[in-house]
């Protein structure tokens, strides 16, 4: 059993990461502090029977997720989109990555962080149907395996692959939206765009 | 075995739970061997990492130093309230 006057100790490192997580699900900054708010309050009052040297950034996700579901999901009046349209695999790359290969001389995580603003990447996951959205928060922001994920979520581990599957490659179109509204686009693979192109 | 055979397409099939870390050692070693031998395969993993690299970094936030505040706040007033309900 964990000992309560420990908690703000152990849970607060990850207030920061909680809230850039909770900003993501509400989309609305007031929202995710109460939210944020909600998570600690309802966790410190659970921390009793959480288990001492298990995975306390799961538990605390856990809440968090439950919470906005319970909370915040429930004053929406419209319900959430549930599907996707089909994306090709490596949408992204075949139509972006001759030309980061092309940069020369940078690296070429520089040159893909040119391709795409803060803004733009923020955009792009909030419009991300918001199964999919959390899912692919929690694996490639926060790094949860797809065990600690299907935890979270309290869905099947194959239900967590196909959401991560079809959620990312939802955003990679949703990016690509950006990159090509500014003209970063390989001219080649412009004219074919909407065929699958195999560039190499 | 033809399913233990890495070539293009089922380096495409793998290639999220290579990046995730869920495959076992030996399912990664050979992924790791095509990715050797093929340029299209490795470009493609590349370009993939880094742009889970950009998307990480473009949502990093920090939390608003008035929000921990009031948690703190809260929480030490549950403590007072969890200990000697009905004085806190």
């Amino acid at each position: 059993m964990a000992d309560r006057s420990e908690f703000a100790e152990q849970a607060m490192p990850y207030s920061s990461a909680l809230y850039a997580a909770a900003l993501r699900m509400t989309r609305n900054a007031a929202e995710a502090e109460d939210l944020v708010q909600e998570t600690y309050l309802r966790a410190f009052r659970g921390f009793g029977g959480f288990q001492e040297g298990t995975n306390l950034k799961a538990w605390l996700y856990r809440i968090l997720t439950n919470t906005y579901i319970n909370i915040y999901r429930a004053k929406k009046r419209r319900p959430e989109q549930t599907d996707l349209e089909d994306v090709e695999d490596l949408y992204l790359y075949r139509r972006l990555g001759g030309l980061e290969a092309a940069a020369a001389g940078r690296s070429a995580e520089d040159e893909l962080l040119d391709f795409f603003t803060e803004a733009e990447v923020v955009t792009a996951v909030e419009e991300l149907p918001e199964q999919f959205r959390i899912a692919v928060l929690l694996a490639d922001v926060e790094g949860f395996s797809y065990k600690e994920i299907a935890e979270i979520l309290d869905i099947p581990i194959g239900t967590v692959m196909s959401r991560l599957h079809r959620g990312r490659k939802a955003l990679q179109k949703k990016l690509y939206r950006f990159a090509s509204a500014r003209g970063l686009v390989d001219p080649v693979v412009a004219v074919m765009d909407g065929e699958p192109v195999h560039q190499r | 075995m033809a399913d233990d055979e890495i070539d293009c397409d089922r380096a495409l099939i793998e290639l999220y739970e290579f990046l995730d870390g869920e495959l076992t050692i030996e399912r990664r070693e050979r992924i790791e061997l095509h990715l050797h031998g093929c340029q299209h395969c490795f470009a493609s993993y590349d370009f993939e990492q880094e742009l889970r690299f950009v998307v990480r970094s473009r949502l990093q936030m920090e939390v608003p130093p008035s929000l921990i505040e009031r948690i703190t706040r809260l929480l030490e007033h549950e403590a007072r309230y969890i200990d000697q309900p009905g004085q806190g």
